[in-house]
């Protein structure tokens, strides 16, 4: 059991450093979940399955959601930028 | 044009030319060398220059400073992180009679088998009642800021991409039932095992955003418009409200109260907790939804 529990939290840590390091937002976002998830499972290993359930919803789902709309957003407005200062 | 589009749409997915430290510092990728611009009018000033030169100057510090100072906070706090007691020590001064009270008498005086949802919803109701008052005035900024913007509604040729996606529809067609299910099991369940209402209601508001993502606004935004959104939300942060301020009444002064604790481990128990947590779904899973919906398509 400790094992697995020592794997989980280096996991954590790579994908915390992960997320910070990677250039591509998309990726990072994607890292970001994994965390998340992992982040439920210590949840659930320091028993508190409250919790475990909130962070696999919302961390995993919901805020992920939100950003990769946010990103969307953000290269939306990008491209029409360019577009705009092609045209003249 | 339904290639092209298409191609458009995994273009966009395709975050390498975007970089957020080159939108923040306003510098260049090191590998992209940037193309090179004319001095722009307030460079040509001398005093502005001038000024330029010194941001420079402390952009150049900045790395090196943050390095130090990341350095020096990480080890305070593994330093600090060392030295606390062991996990679940005896002596801790969190091991009081507040914890002995919950632990011991909780579920005969809450009535909660689950004794987290006995602490968060009825012996420190005041502050989750805070908690939802926060989430709630978070969900006005959001609706205040982008409610206006008209500019960032999606494009028609992207919603019939997304409709057309055969596996998208098929899983999302199989998934959203057990999703809401489970949200509205895990919200019933709140008194009894792990859940409530905050986690309930995210999963059931994770299960709406998947039905939209997959079959589009117009169906489910026939139910959930702006007007039903603003109805349901109203009542049950006034439910909250007024239930909770009637049991601090009854409580302060001693009376009984007509929320039994009845029997610990039925469904119909524990008071107020049930009715609670269900208010509470209701406004975090509308919440969820409606900051989805706001954010893809600037109106709910």
């Amino acid at each position: 059991m400790e094992i697995i529990e020592l794997m989980l939290l280096i996991f954590l840590l790579i994908c915390g450093i992960a997320t910070c390091l990677s250039k591509n937002l998309l990726v990072s976002l994607i890292i970001f979940m994994a965390y998340s998830v992992i982040m439920s499972v210590v949840w659930i290993l320091l028993e508190a399955p409250d919790l475990s359930i909130t962070e696999a919803a919302v961390g995993a789902g919901i805020s992920s959601v939100l950003m990769f709309i946010t990103l969307k957003k953000i290269r939306d407005i990008r491209r029409k930028n360019q577009n705009e200062t092609k045209q003249p | 044009m339904k290639q092209n589009s298409l191609k458009e749409y995994f273009r966009q997915w395709d975050a390498g030319n975007f970089d957020f430290t080159e939108a923040m510092a306003g510098e260049d990728h090191p590998k992209r060398p940037k193309p090179e611009k004319p001095l722009p009018a307030w460079d040509k000033k001398p005093i502005l220059r001038l000024r330029n030169r010194e941001i420079a100057f402390f952009r150049k510090l900045y790395a090196p400073i943050a390095v130090v100072l990341c350095t020096v906070m990480i080890g305070f706090l593994i330093y600090t992180v060392c030295s606390l007691p062991p996990f679940g020590a005896a002596d801790l001064p969190t091991n009081n009679e507040v914890t002995a009270r919950y632990l011991g008498k909780g579920m005969e005086e809450t009535g909660a088998v689950n004794t987290v949802a006995g602490v968060i919803l009825d012996y420190r109701a005041f502050d989750t009642l805070g908690e939802s008052h926060v989430l709630f005035t978070a969900m006005l900024a959001v609706l205040a800021l982008l409610l206006s913007e008209s500019g960032i509604r999606e494009s028609e040729a992207e919603r019939r991409i997304m409709q057309d996606d055969l596996i998208l529809r098929t899983t999302a067609r199989v998934v959203t039932p057990v999703t809401l299910i489970f949200g509205v099991y895990v919200m019933f369940n709140g008194h009894l095992g792990p859940g409530g209402g905050f986690s309930g209601g995210a999963i059931v508001g994770a299960g709406l955003i998947l039905y939209s993502i997959a079959f589009g606004f117009e169906n489910l935004g026939r139910i959930l418009n702006f007007k039903m959104f603003r109805i349901v939300v109203l009542f049950a942060l006034s439910f909250y409200s007024i239930a909770k301020c009637y049991s601090f009444f009854c409580g302060a002064n001693g009376y009984e109260t007509i929320f039994s604790a009845g029997t610990p481990g039925a469904i119909f128990s524990a008071g107020l907790i049930l009715p609670l947590n269900l208010a509470v779904g209701l406004v975090v899973s509308l919440t969820m939804y409606g900051f989805y919906s706001l954010f893809q398509r600037g109106e709910i």
